[in-house]
C-alpha cells in the first residue's frame, strides 16, 4: 500500500467517527401537525429580521374572516375555517413601520391553498421605500409564485443568503458561527450526496458530466411533482419511463434470439407506443390526479433519477465511447445534454421557485446555541445515513469494490476481469439516484426551482475537485468543505459572495494541490 | 402561421448586431479552442470585463468612448493573465473547470454589493454610448430590402460590428498561416512535440489566451454599445455553451467556422422560437404555452449540440481529420 491510500484510509476513519458522532445527536420529531387550519403569515424586512405589530385581515370572498397583528417572531396567524384555495389575506398598510412597504408592491396575497390539517403559509417582505420591486439578487419577483400550489416570497427573497430561519443577527459571533456552520453542515451534505456521483462518473469515465446538475433539478422536481398531484404530467413521464424499460427490456430479451432487424425494430416500436401513450395520458389523463406523500414521492423521484442516469450511460454514453468520440467532444454531447433536460424542466415545472408541501411551518429545535428545525435536523440525519451506507456500499460489497477498481484504473480493472461497461452502468445508476435525493433534501432545505441543479453544479465541481477527482470519498470531504466554506464566508463577507468564495477555495487547491485532498498524484515519467 | 413573416424574422436575426457579437466572441474561442487546443469554458468572463470596462470608464470615470474601448481591451489582457499564469499549466479537464470557475467568480464580483460604487452592482449601467451613436453618419430612416428592415442606428451598429468580425477573421486569417499559428496548431496536436522543437509552449498558449480574450471583451464592447445598458446577470455561463454550439456548428479550427456558426445557429433559434409560437397560438401543441416557446429553443440548442458531435462532429465548413483531435 501506497503513502497516499493509508492517509486516505485514515481520513475515511476519521470521516465515519465524524458521521458517528453526528448520528449521536437525538434526533427530534418530523411532521408538525396541529389541529384546525390557519394561514400563518411571515412578515420579515430586508434584512429577514421579523416585524412586529403588523395587521393582516383574511377574507374568503368578500366575507371578512379574522384578522390578527403579527408577533415577535413576525408571524400573524389567522384562524380559518377550513381548507380551500379562495382565501385572500391583506396586509394593512397602516400598522406598516415607518417608511416600509412590500418589496413587490402588493399588499395582498390570494390564490394560496390551505390543506387539511396544516396552515396555509404565505409571506411579506418588508423593504424601505423606494427600494420596492427591485427584487436585491437575481431572484424571480415573489409575486409570481401566487399561482403556484403555494404562495411563498419569503423563500425567492434571497437564494444565496437563506440562512436559517430561527436566526437572528446581532447574537454573538460564536452562536452565530455555529449557526452558520449548521447551515454550513447541511448546505454540505447536499452537495456531497450529489456530488459523489459525478466524481465516480469522472472516474470510471474520465469525463466530467456538465448534465449532472439537471439530474439533481430533475429528483427535485419529480418529488414535487409527485407530492403536490400527478395527474397529466406526472402519469405521463411515469409512462414514458415504464415504456423506456419496457423496450430495454425486450431490447435485451431478444438479442442474439432473433434476426437482428427484428431486435432493433420491436424495442422501437414499443418506445414509439409508449411515447403515443404518453401523450395520451398528458393530454387526457388530467382528472387520474393522485398524490403521495413527500416522503414516498422522494422514493419516486430517486428511482426516476437513478433510471434517467442509467438510460443515458446505455443510450448516449456507452454507444459514443464504442465509436471512440474523443473526451472534448463528450464535454461538449454532456453540455447538450444538459440544456436540453434542464429546459424541458423548466417547461414542465415553469420558471417559478416553489416549496414542498409538507414540513414547512415547523417549530425550531434549539440545540445549544444552534436552533434548527426538525425538517432540517431529519436531512442531516438521513443524508449522514445514505453517505454512510454509500461508504459501507463501496467499501465491503462487490460491486462497490469493482465501482473503486475501475475509477482507479479502467484498464487494470478491465484486465483483471471485472465488466467495466456494467460496472459504469451501476455507477451512473447510483449516481442519478443520489443527485436526485440531493435535489430533493436541497428543495426542502431551500426551494425547489428550475436552476437550482446547475447553480450547484459550480460547487459540486468544486467539491469534488477539492476532495480529488474520481474519488467517492473525496466527494463526500469536498462536498462538506465547500457547503461550510460557503455558509461561514457571511460571518466576514456579503452573502452575495459566497459562492465566489467556494470556488476559490477550489481554485487554489487546484493550485497548490491538483490532485485534491484525498487525490492520488499521478506519475510523471 | 405566416412563413414569409418566420422566415425574415431570422434572416434579420442572422446578419443582425447580436449575431455579430457572438461571432466576435466564437472567434475568440476558436483561437483558444480550435487552433491552440485549449478547453476554455469561461469565454463570457471575458465579454463581462469588455463590457464593464467600457461602461465603468465611460459611466463612472467619465472617459471618451476610445479611451473605453482601450480599457476594455486591457482588462481582457488582465484577467487572461490572471486566468492562464495559474490555470494553464493545469490538465484539460482541469482547465475547463477552472475557466467556468473564474468567470463566475468574476460575475459574482462585478454584481457584489460592495463593488456598487464602480459597477452599479446588480443594477448595472446604462447609458454610456452614446457618444457612438452621435458619430453615426447614417442619415435617419429605414433601410433595407424587402420586409427586412433596419433603423439608420441598427445599420451604423451592424456596420461597425460586421466590420470588427471582418477585421477578426482578417487577423485570425494571418496569424494562423504565420509561423505563430504553426507552432499553435503544433499544441493543439502533440504538446510535447512543439516542446521537444524548444518552444516555450506555456508562452504561446498564454499568448493565445490573451488574444482570443481580447476579441470576446470586443464581443462584450458591443453588446455594452447594442444594449446601452449592462448588468452582471447577462454574462451566465450558458452564453459561453452558446458560443461552443456556434463555434462546432460552424466547424472549429476553420476561419470563418465560428462566424458561420453564429450566423446560422441564430437563423434556426429565431425560426424555431417563431415557428413554436405560432404552432401555438394556432393550437397545434396543446400542453404548451406560448412563453414556453423561449425554453424550447434553448432546448433545441442542446439537441442540436448532441447530433452535431454525433453525426458531424467537425461542423458544417470543419475539416474531419483536423477536428478529432484528443485533447489530453
Amino acid at each position: 500500500m501506497r503513502k497516499g491510500a493509508h492517509v486516505r484510509k485514515r481520513l475515511v476513519t476519521v470521516l465515519l467517527a465524524v458521521i458517528a458522532a453526528i448520528l449521536a445527536v437525538p434526533a427530534a420529531a418530523v411532521a408538525d401537525t396541529q389541529g384546525g387550519e390557519a394561514i400563518v403569515a411571515n412578515i420579515r424586512d430586508d434584512n429577514r429580521d421579523p416585524v412586529e405589530g403588523v395587521t393582516v385581515t383574511v377574507f374568503q370572498g368578500d366575507e371578512e374572516i379574522g384578522s390578527a397583528a403579527s408577533d415577535p417572531e413576525g408571524r400573524a396567524r389567522v384562524e380559518v375555517p377550513g381548507p380551500g384555495r379562495d382565501y385572500r389575506a391583506v396586509l394593512d398598510t397602516e400598522t406598516l413601520p415607518e417608511g416600509l412597504v412590500t418589496s413587490d408592491g402588493e399588499n395582498e396575497r390570494a390564490g394560496f391553498q390551505v390543506r387539511e390539517g396544516r396552515d396555509g403559509l404565505i409571506a411579506f417582505s418588508l423593504v424601505p421605500e423606494g427600494q420596492q420591486e427591485t427584487a436585491d439578487d437575481a431572484s424571480p419577483t415573489p409575486a409570481e409564485s401566487a399561482d403556484g400550489g403555494q404562495d411563498d416570497p419569503g423563500a425567492a427573497a434571497d437564494p444565496e443568503s437563506d440562512v436559517e430561519p430561527g436566526f437572528t443577527p446581532g447574537v454573538s459571533f460564536g452562536a452565530k458561527a455555529a449557526q452558520l456552520a449548521v447551515s454550513g453542515l447541511i448546505f454540505g451534505l447536499v452537495i456531497a450526496i450529489s456530488a459523489i456521483g459525478l466524481s465516480l462518473i469522472f472516474g470510471t469515465t474520465r469525463m466530467i458530466n456538465f448534465a449532472h446538475g439537471d439530474l439533481v433539478t430533475f429528483g427535485a422536481i419529480m418529488a414535487m411533482i409527485f407530492s403536490t398531484g400527478a395527474g397529466g404530467i406526472g402519469n405521463s413521464l411515469l409512462v414514458l419511463f415504464g415504456a423506456g424499460l419496457l423496450a430495454a427490456g425486450a431490447g435485451w430479451l431478444l438479442r442474439g434470439r432473433v434476426p437482428g432487424a427484428v431486435a432493433a425494430v420491436v424495442p422501437a416500436l414499443v418506445l414509439l407506443l409508449g411515447v403515443a401513450a404518453s401523450t395520451a395520458v398528458g393530454v387526457y389523463g388530467e382528472s387520474w390526479n393522485w398524490e403521495v406523500p413527500l416522503l414516498a414521492a422522494i422514493l419516486i423521484a430517486v428511482v426516476l433519477g437513478a433510471l434517467l442516469g442509467i438510460g443515458m450511460e446505455r443510450y448516449v454514453w456507452q454507444p459514443l465511447r464504442a465509436r471512440h468520440v474523443a473526451l472534448i467532444q463528450m464535454f461538449i454531447v454532456s453540455i447538450g445534454l444538459s440544456l436540453l433536460l434542464r429546459h424541458l424542466l423548466l417547461v414542465v415545472f415553469g420558471g417559478n421557485r416553489q416549496r414542498y408541501d409538507e414540513f414547512q411551518l415547523q417549530e425550531t429545535l434549539s440545540l445549544g446555541p444552534v436552533s434548527i428545525t426538525p425538517r432540517d435536523l431529519t436531512i442531516v440525519v438521513l443524508s449522514v445515513v445514505v453517505l454512510v451506507a454509500v461508504a459501507c456500499m463501496l467499501q465491503f460489497t462487490r460491486i462497490g469494490k469493482a465501482m473503486r477498481a475501475v475509477s482507479d484504473n479502467r484498464d487494470l480493472a478491465e484486465s483483471s476481469g471485472i465488466d467495466v461497461n456494467r460496472v459504469t452502468l451501476y455507477v451512473w445508476g447510483m449516481g442519478g439516484g443520489l443527485a436526485a435525493l440531493g435535489g430533493t433534501f436541497y428543495g426542502l432545505n431551500q426551494t425547489v426551482y428550475w436552476q437550482m441543479g446547475f447553480h450547484l453544479l459550480l460547487l459540486m465541481f468544486a467539491a469534488v475537485i477539492l476532495g480529488g477527482l474520481g474519488t467517492a470519498y473525496g466527494a463526500m470531504v469536498g462536498g462538506l468543505v465547500i457547503g461550510l466554506v460557503a455558509q461561514l464566508s457571511t460571518l466576514w463577507f456579503s452573502a452575495q459572495l459566497m459562492n465566489a468564495w467556494a470556488l476559490a477555495i477550489m481554485i487554489l487547491v487546484l493550485l497548490v494541490r491538483p490532485q485534491g485532498i484525498l487525490g492520488r498524484r499521478e506519475r510523471v515519467g | 402561421m405566416d412563413f414569409a413573416y418566420i422566415l425574415t424574422a431570422g434572416i434579420t436575426t442572422a446578419i443582425g448586431p447580436i449575431a455579430a457579437i457572438y461571432a466576435l466572441a466564437a472567434i475568440g474561442l476558436n483561437l483558444h479552442f480550435g487552433y491552440t487546443g485549449l478547453l476554455n469554458f469561461g469565454q463570457v468572463g471575458f465579454m463581462l470585463v469588455g463590457a464593464y470596462g467600457l461602461g465603468i470608464s465611460v459611466n463612472t470615470f467619465g472617459l471618451p468612448m476610445w479611451a473605453g474601448f482601450l480599457v476594455a481591451v486591457a482588462c481582457a489582457v488582465v484577467l487572461a493573465l490572471l486566468l492562464g499564469i495559474p490555470t494553464l499549466r493545469l490538465r484539460a479537464d482541469y482547465l475547463s473547470i477552472c475557466t467556468i470557475a473564474v468567470a463566475e467568480v468574476a460575475r459574482l464580483l462585478y454584481r457584489a454589493e460592495f463593488a456598487r460604487d464602480l459597477t452599479g452592482g446588480v443594477y448595472g449601467l446604462q447609458g454610456f454610448a452614446d457618444g457612438f451613436y452621435d458619430m453615426n453618419p447614417i442619415p435617419r430612416g429605414s433601410y433595407g430590402f424587402g420586409d427586412i428592415t433596419f433603423s439608420a442606428r441598427d445599420v451604423w451598429l451592424m456596420l461597425f460590428a460586421w466590420g470588427l468580425v471582418a477585421v477578426a477573421c482578417l487577423v485570425m486569417w494571418l496569424l494562423v498561416h504565420s509561423p505563430w499559428g504553426r507552432v499553435i496548431k503544433g499544441i493543439r496536436e502533440d504538446e510535447d512535440a512543439v516542446r521537444s522543437l524548444g518552444k516555450n509552449v506555456f508562452v504561446y498558449k498564454m499568448q493565445s489566451l490573451v488574444l482570443g480574450g481580447v476579441f470576446g471583451a470586443l464581443a462584450g464592447v458591443v453588446i455594452a454599445i447594442n444594449q446601452q445598458t449592462i448588468h452582471p446577470d447577462q454574462f451566465m455561463p450558458q452564453v459561453t455553451f452558446y458560443l461552443w454550439a456556434m463555434l462546432l456548428l460552424g466547424g472549429a479550427g476553420r476561419t470563418l467556422g465560428p462566424v458561420i456558426g453564429s450566423v446560422v445557429l441564430w437563423f434556426l433559434l429565431t425560426v424555431v422560437d417563431e415557428l413554436l409560437r405560432g404552432l401555438i397560438q394556432v393550437g397545434a401543441l396543446p400542453f404548451l404555452q406560448s412563453s414556453d416557446a423561449g425554453a424550447l429553443r434553448h432546448a433545441v440548442v442542446g439537441l442540436v449540440l448532441l447530433l452535431l458531435i454525433v453525426f458531424r462532429p467537425q461542423g458544417l465548413i470543419g475539416d474531419r481529420k483536423e477536428m478529432l483531435v484528443n485533447v489530453k
